[in-house]
């Protein structure tokens, strides 16, 4: 471990490895309360995905609109790079071709991540529930979060899901 | 059940005039059904006005005296011609359009699967924006090609003559065409897939024998 | 963790000065579609268009569900212009059941296309805004569209899939008050489409963005078989409205809008002009519309077609949009053909994109008016 350490080459990923197991001993030994103290970071600041999928969209850009105003619950607005994103929000139809890039950009994302299914095409295929090229539903691709049903939801029922992840969130384990 | 119907038009399950029962009664009964519930009781095909629009048949005149036989012209309506050709005279039909007519481009190719004829049916709908005369117009230019049972797209006979010299804008209409159909263009330069997925390998989606989930 | 990469995606570097970019379908400045673009240092070499990814196969499940069970349906390719959409479609459907329009119905029918053409405009306008950087054209058209969304919303009593048109006519009577609330909003969003001229027509950050970018001749519009604002934008004056006039257009007072640029400016102002346009429309209609009357010619339960074919078109927010119905006797139609503006205008997206700046690349292909779900279907 040491060695690697002083070594030029492996010495980023060590450190990094260091810096986890520190954080993983902390975590241990405090517990709860910083449990709280992440979290509370993380339900304020989810940054969503820019991945349109179908007309959904339509809705979610309505929701970022003045009269929604997604962002005052802490949902900031879809853009930036998928790397920095913790909120994937599947707007509407996964068909075949659009399935393994979803799941692309799901890995791409870093850990911890969401994902609100939006629509009823997201839940269940909705109106393409018999279409040859749409997938019935996204849980065979991604693990979702929060079902927000609607064809289109309302920019108030997405609210009120991502309202239902902050909850999710606030309850779950730190690290 | 009358108000049902009044207020979305659509026959609902619960309704006892469903189209099931309706088509098991003889002609008068249904007809004395409905009027009892206050329906129109239209028939089914409109009649539509005799006269031929004079412009629009001059067009079609055109069309016939030049290429006679080789063209049918299936209807002359107003502001809608439609003519259907063989495969093989097609392209010759399309630069006559294209250049004695005045017809410039194409708005849209759509492919319609005849399983019992064994044919597919390429429908052009053809349309000016340069003649004055012919914003109108829309002139559907059809032909027919050869359906296999067991289709291999771009190997078999289904297959017929790229517009897209004619008719630039056809380009990705006729891609269109070729994955929903498989009707392959001979001489497009592009006849690579378009909206389905880069997997694809059932046979092409709009044909009749393929079926949706659950029908 | 190397993701298996599905098929189709091209990351390979070509030769040593050209090199691949994979544009969508995740990208901040790419709809639902992707774009293979070389690129030789900052121009586009070639760009070639890969849409299909909300393909949903429309046309074939229309061939599986009657003609109102199609409504809902075929409104879902563009649902913030769900009235234009299913227009055509009730002209087709009423011209092979040979159905008559009470005159009520079809002023009622051009409100309501022209109220939604103004919403999809807003929509459209506020993504070319933010897809530009410009942050308060995103907030200003998606604050006002609302406005206009509450209309449609007392009218047809959903927020953006109305299915408020049904062939027949529409779908109910016009909401009490209503001519007074939307005089109101036309009012208002005149007045706020003239701010827009200043802050963002007027900005020379977008005129430097977009004057001279993309630009497309009017023989090459005439011949790639372009429509809608691209269309007009190269100089032809071709708005279906006008030309081949449906329900009660004609006796509407309003002018075609038509520029001569035809450049990425151009493409983006005229939908914009088209909406003082749409505002002439409705007062118009709401002065000209029978004050009372049916609004809906009943159509009796599961109506058959004929053996018959049509073909009817109208202008909607991205061009011309046409539907092919082939019937057959049956209840449900044997083939739908959706033409559609999006779909058409593709052509154009390798051609203008052609020796490009790359980062001209969001103003030349968001001022095509592209909305992939409708290219897609």
């Amino acid at each position: 471990m040491l060695k690697e350490f002083f070594n030029q080459e492996t010495a980023p990923h060590a450190t990094n490895v260091l810096v986890g197991k520190l954080g993983e001993v902390l975590v241990k030994a405090i517990g709860k309360p910083l449990d709280y103290a992440i979290n509370w970071g993380r339900i304020w600041s989810l940054w969503p995905v820019h991945l349109e999928t179908a007309c959904c969209s339509v809705e979610f850009g309505a929701a970022s609109s003045p009269r929604y105003d997604v962002e005052r619950f802490g949902i900031i607005e879809a853009f930036g790079s998928l790397r920095q994103c913790d909120l994937i929000v599947v707007m509407g139809t996964i068909t075949r071709k659009m399935a393994p890039r979803l799941r692309m950009v799901y890995d791409q994302m870093p850990d911890p991540k969401y994902v609100i299914a939006m629509g009823a095409c997201a839940i269940t295929g909705g109106l393409y529930f018999d279409s040859y090229n749409v997938l019935p539903g996204i849980d065979g691709v991604l693990p979702v979060d929060v079902y927000v049903p609607g064809c289109p939801p309302r920019p108030e029922t997405l609210i009120q899901g991502c309202m239902l992840l902050q909850e999710k969130i606030k309850r779950m384990k730190g690290a | 059940m009358s108000s049902e119907y009044e207020k979305d038009g659509q026959p609902s399950k619960t309704a006892d005039a469903s189209p099931e029962d309706a088509n098991s009664l003889s002609k008068d009964e249904t007809k004395k059904f409905y009027e009892d519930k206050g329906i129109d009781f239209s028939p089914d095909s409109p009649i539509r006005p005799k006269p031929i629009p004079p412009f629009e048949k001059s067009i079609s005149d055109k069309i016939a005296s030049k290429f006679g036989s080789k063209v049918n012209i299936d209807y002359v309506r107003p502001s809608r011609i439609r003519i259907s050709t063989k495969k093989e005279d097609i392209l010759d039909v399309a630069f006559f359009i294209r250049d004695e007519l005045g017809y410039d481009h194409a708005e849209s190719v759509a492919g319609v699967d005849y399983p019992d004829s064994k044919e597919i049916e390429v429908v052009y709908h053809l349309g000016s924006y340069t003649d004055e005369k012919l914003v109108t117009q829309v002139l559907a230019l059809a032909t027919r090609v050869p359906r296999e049972e067991i289709p291999n797209p771009g190997k078999d006979s289904t297959r017929m003559t790229s517009l897209r010299e004619v008719f630039y804008s056809v380009e990705f209409h006729e891609r269109e065409c070729f994955e929903m159909f498989g009707v392959y263009f001979e001489g497009h330069p592009d006849n690579r897939r378009l909206l389905l997925p880069e997997d694809w390998a059932d046979i092409p989606p709009f044909r009749k024998d393929f079926k949706i989930k659950g029908r | 963790m190397a993701t298996q990469l599905p098929p189709g995606i091209q990351l390979e570097k070509v030769d040593d000065r050209i090199m691949t970019l994979n544009v969508g379908p995740q990208h901040p400045g790419s709809g639902h579609m992707r774009l293979i673009i070389k690129v030789d240092g900052d121009y586009i070499v070639s760009c070639d268009p890969d849409p299909g990814y909300v393909h949903r196969g429309e046309e074939k499940m229309a061939e599986y569900r009657n003609y109102i069970q199609n409504i809902p349906h075929l409104e879902r390719p563009v649902i913030h212009d769900s009235c234009n959409i299913l227009y055509p479609y009730c002209l087709a459907v009423e011209e092979l059941l040979g159905i008559e329009v009470p005159e009520r119905a079809k002023y009622i029918r051009v409100i309501a296309s022209e109220l939604n053409r103004c919403i999809y405009t807003l929509y459209w306008l506020a993504i070319y805004g933010i897809f530009l950087g410009h942050s308060t054209m995103f907030m200003w058209p998606a604050g006002d569209r609302e406005l206009f969304i509450d209309l449609l919303e007392a009218m047809s009593g959903a927020r953006v899939t109305h299915a408020y048109l049904v062939p027949g006519g529409v779908r109910n009577d016009l909401p009490a008050n209503f001519e007074e609330r939307c005089l109101r909003q036309v009012d208002y969003l005149e007045k706020r489409l003239k701010e827009y001229q200043s802050i963002f027509y007027k900005n020379p950050i977008l005129i430097s963005r977009t004057e001279g970018t993309g630009i497309l001749s009017r023989t090459d519009a005439i011949r790639l078989g372009t429509t809608g604002s691209v269309l007009r934008a190269s100089g032809v004056d071709y708005d279906i409205r006008k030309k081949e006039p449906y329900d009660v257009y004609e006796n509407l007072d309003f002018e075609t809008v038509v520029r001569k640029e035809g450049d990425s400016y151009a493409r983006s102002y005229i939908p914009y002009l088209e909406m003082f346009e749409s505002c002439r429309i409705i007062r118009d209609a709401i002065r000209k519309m029978p004050k009372s009357g049916s609004v809906r010619t009943k159509l009796k339960p599961n109506p058959k077609g004929g053996n018959d074919e049509v073909y009817k078109r109208v202008e909607s927010g991205r061009g011309s949009l046409g539907y092919y119905i082939v019937s057959n006797n049956r209840p449900e139609p044997y083939r739908v053909k959706i033409s559609v503006g999006s779909f058409r205008n593709l052509i154009c997206m390798p051609y203008l994109l052609k020796g490009e700046l790359l980062g001209n690349m969001p103003s030349v292909y968001w001022g095509l008016n592209y909305w992939p779900v409708e290219a897609d279907r």
